[in-house]
């Protein structure tokens, strides 16, 4: 695997605010890398930095073994970006914006008409080539600045929430775009929609108040959840009281929580100790005692419960308390 | 080269897909042709020259050219647009020079519209087309100083009415440094040598050697170097206002 991105060490700096401090990470080829973190974390300066639109105030950034601040142009070719909120230019339509960028990136006639026929019909856009941009729809409009972005067909393509305000469908759309990119390209996509990392990427960097925080795949990020392997029971009311005092006695049992209850049916989660797996000691217990259950299911852990762990301690924020995930999870 | 040829293009292109192209050209027009015909009397005066019509040139300018620089940065900033087009491969200094240029060209087109101004002097009389052809030249060279220093202005705010505001302000002091109000503000305070190169600031006095048809090298010097001045400041400013 060749790393395509290289980042180390890097500050920057708005007088007296630290917006990214001393970040370092490197990407190979092929991967999709989630970028998460609360608004305001540094996700987008750290974006901005490396397609060269800001200089950073101390460390360094290599894309293809290129430094950002000595070969800005070499590098902007190598780079697709969609800038938060896909800034475009409303007056041109579709078709010229991309034309004019494909102009500007220096590509020939060949593949020009090339990137542009895969531009649009990847992201379905041929309906409003020659409507001006500013009349189009969100998703349209987030469309054309992802259009313009893959239309060289960069080495790296850093999209900045990309499916902020869409749709589920042009979320899934945007997203299956990103899923066929992935293998070929280096992605990088920054997002607060949890459920897109788990869905399109292979790694995930957290990053809160400048400083990242985590960097794993997104399932042993999930794995680091206080939930991980907790074993979730569905059984009748009646049944409740007995299978609580049960799953409380046995090895490797934190706690039980009851996460519903309605009139018929109660929703129980026995909490694992460090996120070992109990499901095997739980079954075994119920299948011996008799204990009528309805449904039964491993809790793999959600991001949302890691971000949170994560990124509140950094920010000086009350830590989430045990009422607050139950509540959440109810 | 080619990079600022492209953004030039499209920058002009911008231009004529909104209505301020032609509401521009429209007005520029009609207030170079009223001034000339009302207030010069020029039929009157019984002189087939362009004289007068020239005369009114940098007061046009003073409101009408900030009107067409105003946007160049301005709005480029309010719509995070500039995101994108300093993301691309293109140097900060080669967008600085296409969009001066796009915007000169554009002045030149408005200005070159004037033409059956010199149509109907060549039929009413016999003037001396070289002299009109440099006071010509002189006013493209003036607009081009105009521009450059509204789009200094321009790059420093997001709003488009106050870089408007502050660069008709701007011109206003460059082009009347050579009035006595301006000279005699500076002369109460700054030795005299300063006070003279303010003076040699004056848009208002290049202008009236090369209306009057006399082509100086150091009048075009004067404006090229304006220009050229005024640009670099712009592209320190976008540099510096990045991230802001």
């Amino acid at each position: 695997m060749t790393t395509l991105l290289d980042i180390k060490g890097l500050t920057k700096t708005y007088g007296p605010i630290t917006a990214v401090d001393d970040v370092s990470f490197s990407v190979d080829q092929g991967e999709v890398l989630g970028f998460i973190g609360p608004n305001g974390s540094g996700k987008s300066t750290t974006m901005k930095i490396v397609t060269g639109f800001l200089s950073p105030t101390s460390g360094a950034v290599e894309v293809d073994g290129l430094d950002v601040t000595r070969h800005p142009l070499e590098i902007k070719r190598k780079i697709g970006y969609l800038p938060e909120g896909a800034p475009l230019y409303g007056d041109m339509t579709p078709m010229a914006l991309m034309k004019f960028v494909c102009k500007v990136r220096r590509l020939s006639a060949e593949q020009t008409r090339r990137g542009m026929d895969y531009a649009i019909e990847k992201l379905h856009i041929e309906n409003v080539l020659y409507q001006p941009i500013e009349t189009l729809s969100k998703g349209y409009k987030r469309r054309v600045g992802l259009a313009q972005a893959i239309v060289h067909e960069p080495d790296l393509l850093i999209l900045d929430e990309p499916t902020d305000g869409l749709d589920p469908n042009q979320k899934h759309e945007v997203r299956e775009l990103l899923k066929e990119m992935a293998g070929k390209k280096v992605v990088i996509i920054s997002t607060h929609i949890l459920e897109e990392v788990e869905a399109v990427c292979s790694r995930a960097i957290v990053i809160a108040k400048g400083r990242l925080v985590a960097d794993q795949d997104p399932l042993s990020l999930q794995a680091r959840s206080r939930f991980h392997n907790a074993v979730g029971l569905r059984l009748p009311v009646d049944q409740a009281e007995a299978c609580v005092g049960l799953l409380q006695s046995l090895n490797g049992v934190q706690q039980v929580r009851t996460s519903t209850r309605t009139a018929s049916m109660v929703e129980l989660l026995a909490v694992a100790i460090d996120g070992s797996e109990i499901l095997e000691t739980v079954h075994s217990a119920i299948d011996e005692k008799g204990i009528r259950v309805d449904e039964i299911f491993v809790e793999r852990g959600r991001l949302e419960d890691v971000f949170r762990d994560l990124t509140f301690e950094v920010e000086g924020l009350k830590q989430s308390t045990d009422d607050d995930l139950e509540a959440d999870h109810a | 080269m080619l990079n600022i040829w492209i953004v030039s293009r499209r920058e002009l292109a911008a231009y004529f897909t909104s209505p301020l192209a032609y509401v521009f050209i429209v007005i520029f027009l009609a207030l170079a042709g009223g001034l000339t015909f009302f207030f010069g009397q020029w039929l009157e005066r019984g002189q087939a020259d362009l004289q007068v019509f020239f005369l009114y040139h940098p007061y046009l300018y003073l409101f009408l050219i900030p009107a067409v620089g105003m946007r160049l940065w301005a709005e480029e900033r309010k719509s995070g647009t500039i995101e994108f087009l300093l993301t691309l491969p293109v140097t900060t200094g080669q967008i600085v020079i296409g969009k001066f240029l796009a915007a000169w060209i554009f002045a030149g087109i408005a200005l070159a519209l004037t033409f059956p101004m010199w149509v109907t002097v060549n039929m009413l009389g016999q003037p001396d087309n070289g002299i009109i052809l440099a006071a010509y030249i002189g006013s493209w060279l003036m607009a081009g100083g105009f521009l450059a220093l509204s789009a200094c202005i321009s790059a420093l705010t997001k709003n488009q009415v106050i870089a408007f505001v502050l660069a008709s302000a701007l011109c206003f002091v460059f082009m009347m440094s050579g009035v006595e109000i301006i000279q005699s503000f500076f002369r109460a305070w700054t030795p005299q040598a300063f006070v003279e190169s303010v003076a040699e600031l004056s848009f208002l006095t290049h202008f009236n050697d090369v209306s009057q048809g006399v082509i100086d090298i150091r009048d075009v010097v004067f404006f090229l170097s304006v220009i050229g001045v005024a640009l670099f400041a712009n592209a320190a400013i976008v540099e510096a206002k990045k991230g802001v």
